[in-house]
């Protein structure tokens, strides 16, 4: 209890940004709970209402209340971004291991491809496999995946390749430690702050791009309480109904803002050699 | 020559790469583009037309052999018939890229605006309340998603004060303003800091000490010694941002009802008109990389050390 009382104190921002993180993660577990009113429940005898004390953030095209909409969009979108950002870090730490451990044609083949992605502005490519595939939740987590998983495999591999011949890993193979435990025990432990770094950085990016994927109707499909999607639907009513557009992009701002600290101060936690 | 050689040759594998991917999802993508294309021809469909139509479009012969017809027309300047439009995929991508040309234009002369004098104000007033304020906001702008700006632009100076037209359905420098004005100030929050970050790190370079030992004033140092070395750095960005502003956009053009190539390739991606995916696709590679490669050579030519390396 001392110890995680020194740290808190040691690392002030960090603690402050991880509370903040857990209370949004609390938010998307709990928003069934939390909703004062049920998000797929329309009630067309409340369509398009201002903000009112019965609804606190109005009520969109259909009567559905727009809180209790954002408050379980929290839901949708922090579980299609966290799992996005663990299926990158999985993709990049399986090919830039395998390419950097083994090298030979493998890691040509994988690299050359990695390169090809990194050669191409990525947002387009995600557009136009999630549009082709048909947009859902499942797609776009494919298209993001499929454009951003080079990024992580070159950090990956380039790691790899620093600890590969250092004195420890060369005193494990002569010591005819099995390679699987080589990769899992000395390898695996040494290269996972980083790309934990980089995966804590990106979950804001990557949030607002599935956003985006979403807004451009090539994401989560109605009625599916997504914010991006929410934002589409609200872009119709800019001119009636400007509360359905302006909340969920706060509300995508704020969870975006805060991911955004939080990473930024994980790195300064993890990494104090950085400036 | 060699290393443009290898570069040469790289560019080529990366478009062959991306094309072939493309060719492949659409191939392997839900919906048949003969029944789509009938459908939206408004005859009646049978099965025997359905069968003529696919023929005629090439549809029943293997995929590898649909990709080399394809990649055969390309080299003729042709790259296919769009389904939606029933026009050239050429002339599609060409009436698209204009609008999307002057709105990159006019972004990129936002941006350094914007970020130019507020990066070298940030830099030079180092954790002063100038400093703090710049920082403060570049940050509130890279946390902020780019299209909800663009609705909230659209709702005060669109709406609320008449300022700007809400959609153009044409190409106008009115209509270009707030488009521009939106992908600018995000793009900013990234050159803010990289100004800052550049100024910074040549402020401290012995030569600045130098300067002042030598009585210059501050403000010469600044414009004289410092911002002509500052360049450099920033050109890689600019072109980046280039590649990314001629290709990546179709969000906020989509927002404006901005007719430029993004939103061509957006109503092409609804419509599943196949060609013209592929067309841009294609069409966003080269631009890219050819942008890149520009870089690279302005880069060799701005940079002396490169330059004489070049031809030692």
């Amino acid at each position: 209890m001392e110890k995680k009382l020194d740290f808190i104190r040691q690392h002030r921002l960090f603690s402050c940004y991880t509370a903040l993180v857990i209370l949004i993660l609390l938010i998307a577990v709990f928003a069934p709970y939390l909703a004062p009113q049920d998000p797929m429940e329309g009630n067309m005898k409340n369509v398009l209402q201002t903000p009112s004390a019965e609804h606190l953030l109005g009520t969109d095209k259909l009567g559905r209340d727009t809180l209790s909409r954002i408050i379980c969009g929290t839901q949708v979108s922090l579980f299609m971004t966290i799992c996005l950002v663990l299926l990158l870090v999985a993709v990049g730490l399986l090919v830039g291991i395998v390419s950097g451990y083994f090298g030979g044609r493998i890691e040509m083949v994988l690299m050359r491809l990695a390169d090809m992605m990194l050669a191409f502005p990525g947002v387009v490519l995600a557009i136009a496999i999630a549009g082709i595939l048909g947009g859902s939740v499942i797609n776009t987590i494919l298209a993001l995946l499929a454009v951003g998983w080079a990024k992580y495999a070159r950090l990956v591999r380039s790691l790899v390749i620093k600890l590969r011949h250092s004195d420890f890993i060369l005193a494990a193979q002569v010591n005819g430690t099995r390679t699987r435990d080589i990769l899992l025990r000395h390898i695996l432990p040494n290269i996972l702050p980083m790309v934990i770094i980089t995966g804590a950085m990106d979950i804001g990016t990557m949030m607002m791009e599935i956003a985006g994927l979403s807004f451009l109707g090539f994401g989560a499909q109605p009625p599916t309480p997504e914010w991006g999607l929410m934002l589409n639907e609200g872009r119709q009513y800019i001119q009636t109904a400007p509360w359905l557009m302006i909340y969920p992009g706060l509300a995508i701002f704020i969870v975006v803002a805060i991911f955004n600290l939080w990473g930024d101060s994980l790195r300064d936690v993890l990494d104090p050699r950085q400036e | 020559m060699k290393r443009l050689g290898n570069r040469a040759l790289q560019m080529l594998i990366t478009l062959v790469g991306v094309s072939f991917l493309t060719f492949c999802l659409t191939y392997i993508a839900p919906g048949d583009p003969a029944m789509m294309v009938l459908e939206a021809g408004d005859t009646i469909v049978s099965e025997e037309l359905i069968q003529k139509t696919r023929a005629e479009m090439g549809l029943d012969k293997p995929f590898l052999v649909q990709y080399a017809n394809w990649v055969g027309g390309l080299l003729h300047g042709d790259m296919g018939i769009s389904y939606s439009a029933k026009k050239p995929v050429t002339e599609k991508l060409a009436e698209g890229f204009q609008g999307t040309l002057l709105l990159a234009f006019v972004t990129i002369v936002f941006v350094l605006i914007i970020s130019l004098p507020l990066g070298i104000w940030s830099a030079v007033r180092q954790n002063e309340w100038p400093d703090y304020l710049v920082r403060f906001c570049s940050f509130i702008g890279v946390s902020m998603p780019n299209f909800w700006l663009g609705l909230i632009l659209l709702y005060v100076f669109g709406l609320k004060l008449g300022l700007f037209p809400i959609a153009s359905s044409t190409i106008t420098l009115k209509g270009v303003v707030l488009p521009a004005l939106t992908l600018a100030i995000y793009q900013s929050t990234k050159y803010v800091r990289q100004v800052r970050t550049v100024v910074l790190d040549e402020l401290h370079q012995d030569y600045v000490i130098g300067a002042r030992a030598r009585g210059l004033s501050e403000r010469a140092i600044l414009w004289k010694h410092v911002l002509p070395n500052a360049v450099l750095p920033l050109i890689t960005l600019l072109g980046m941002s280039i590649g990314w502003l001629l290709g990546g956009v179709a969000v906020i053009e989509i927002v404006f009802s901005w007719p430029g190539i993004g939103n061509t390739a957006v109503r092409a991606i609804m419509m599943r008109d196949y060609p013209l995916i592929e067309g841009f696709v294609l069409w966003i590679a080269v631009v890219y990389m050819f942008i890149n490669f520009l870089v690279d050579l302005s880069y060799a030519y701005l940079d002396p050390k490169l330059r004489k390396g070049e031809s030692g």
